[in-house]
């Protein structure tokens, strides 16, 4: 058992200081992809209540199909073509230069593809669940569209909203695993990397199970929390 | 009779006039002819750079890992739902320390990543094989589509757990009470009283959870396992042709609508006597 232990010392003996890196890394990619895939969820959602039919169908096809492909998928084409697309987009400003997009970027990217079509949902159940009469009071009192949305609609979209929103975090914290396959060295690969060295994988899996637990409880604190925050001034049913 | 001026005429709102498009053509008309545009040039651009060598080579291997997939879907969302039912029990049950198991075990399955998961009991239990060897279990433990299946049971038993505590839940206790008034016991109630009614309950996101499941599966082709997403792998890696990939997420979509379709006909129809006013 002592021998187990030392293999995650911290320094050159021991595999604690990379798990920990990759560790890093994993909570980096999912906090760094959250606000894009929110910014995406909310557009497609506003696309999909749209009055014009064009953009709902823009939104609905978007949805059906990053809902259906497996994820492991999505995030292999999506890697690949933001690569070549870089590519290609690079040798049409500056040919002979050489440039790639970092796999962070494209790994971030491909992660908020995803997280953008299943917050979308959430987004859109939360913005029918707001009453007519919200809106109608807002213009009413002069709001322009824009400001009826910003200033009455969005406040109480949070709320309605955040449960899901909640859930699709920890789907997402989970989901960095799957960059591991691809090209970055999160918690999982470093995990990899440290079984391929001391042959220990039970151990070493386990530990790193342990640590996206303890990242899943931690976010499901701080989600409870914020839930109780946003739902102060409204009578606990 | 004064002459008030003319009135602006009246819109009912139950009347609103027709949509018209653009170039002045009925809006039905012109999304239909715009539809069938969008499809002729998607047509048009993608049929004439299909790689018709990848397909003749292939497309019985991608028929083969279709059926693969559903065999580890299907099999492990079955198992999973039997190991579901006395985890949901448990997790209701009034003793603290099966209330605890349950818990840790759902807890535990939810909150860490399915591909962690499976190399955990793929990789960790193989290097036991010397005492799975003596137990005879090696066999297993050895052939990764085995393991695939055993994780992914694992796995939906405790997504499925959370489903069934929360349907059992939301059932009213007097069902629970009538039955008892009728003189039944404790297990006929379960299974003919209660356990039905929380299936409706729970078919939705049971479906959604034989979705995320089928889509989940493809993490299988990690552990070398030739599912769809294995054969496409292998398709692309002797190819290095891409067109591997967008054959597969065609064939995912499919199957994730087909699925979808079939699960709306089935509640509709489990749930026609539930007459509802909408």
């Amino acid at each position: 058992m002592g021998e187990l232990f030392g293999l995650i010392a911290w320094g050159p003996t021991g595999w604690g200081d990379e798990i920990a890196a990759g560790a890093w890394l994993t909570i980096r990619l999912a906090v760094v992809t959250l606000p894009f895939g929110l910014l995406l969820g909310l557009a497609i959602a506003l696309a999909k209540e749209s009055s014009n039919s064009y953009l709902r169908a823009v939104g609905n096809v978007y949805t059906t199909v990053f809902r259906g492909l497996p994820e492991l998928l999505t995030l292999f084409v999506i890697y690949n073509m933001v690569q070549i697309g870089a590519n290609r987009l690079t040798q049409m400003i500056a040919p002979g230069s050489q440039f790639e997009i970092s796999g962070f970027a494209a790994g971030v990217i491909a992660l908020g593809v995803v997280f953008g079509a299943f917050a979308s949902e959430v987004f859109l159940g939360a913005i029918r669940a707001i009453p007519k009469g919200q809106s109608e009071a807002g213009r009413s009192l002069g709001l322009s569209p824009w400001q009826t949305f910003r200033l009455v609609r969005l406040p109480q979209l949070w709320r309605l909203a955040l449960p899901g929103l909640g859930n699709l975090w920890l789907v997402l914290l989970k989901d960095t695993s799957l960059v591991s396959v691809i090209a970055l060295n999160d918690l999982l690969r470093q995990t990899q990397v440290a079984v391929g060295v001391t042959k220990e994988p039970f151990f070493f899996y386990l530990i790193a199970c342990l640590i996206y637990l303890f990242f899943t409880l931690i976010s499901q604190v701080g989600v409870n929390r914020l839930e109780a925050q946003a739902n102060r001034g409204f009578a606990a049913r | 009779m004064t002459d008030l001026g003319a009135t602006p005429p009246r819109v009912s709102p139950a009347n609103p006039p027709a949509e018209r498009g653009p170039f002045g053509l009925d809006k039905p008309l012109f999304d239909r002819l715009l539809v069938a545009a969008i499809i002729l040039v998607l047509a048009a651009w993608i049929i004439p750079n299909i790689n018709w060598r990848l397909v003749d080579r292939y497309w019985f291997r991608y028929l083969e890992g279709i059926a693969v997939t559903f065999q580890l879907v299907l099999i492990s969302v079955g198992l999973g739902a039997a190991l579901s039912l006395p985890l949901a029990l448990a997790r209701l049950s009034k003793r603290r320390w099966l209330t605890g198991i349950a818990r840790g075990y759902i807890t535990f399955f939810r909150g860490t990543p399915l591909l962690a998961q499976l190399f955990l009991l793929y990789y960790g239990v193989g290097q036991f094989n010397d005492a799975f060897e003596a137990i005879g279990l090696w066999w297993f433990f050895r052939e990764p589509l085995y393991v695939a299946i055993l994780t992914f049971t694992l796995n939906t038993a405790a997504y499925q757990a959370e489903i069934m505590r929360g349907a059992i839940g939301s059932l009213p206790k007097g069902q629970e009470e009538a039955a008892m008034a009728l003189g039944m016991s404790r297990w006929p109630i379960f299974f003919k009283v209660i356990l039905p009614q929380a299936y409706i309950v729970a078919l939705r996101p049971l479906g959604n959870e034989l979705i995320l499941m089928i889509k989940g599966s493809a993490i299988a082709s990690i552990v070398t396992v030739l599912d769809l997403m294995g054969i496409t792998s292998l398709a692309y890696a002797r190819s290095f042709n891409f067109q591997a990939f967008f054959w597969a997420a065609a064939l995912y979509l499919i199957a994730v609508e087909a699925v979808r379709r079939l699960w709306d006909v089935l509640e509709r129809r489990l749930t026609r006597h539930l007459a509802l006013s909408h």
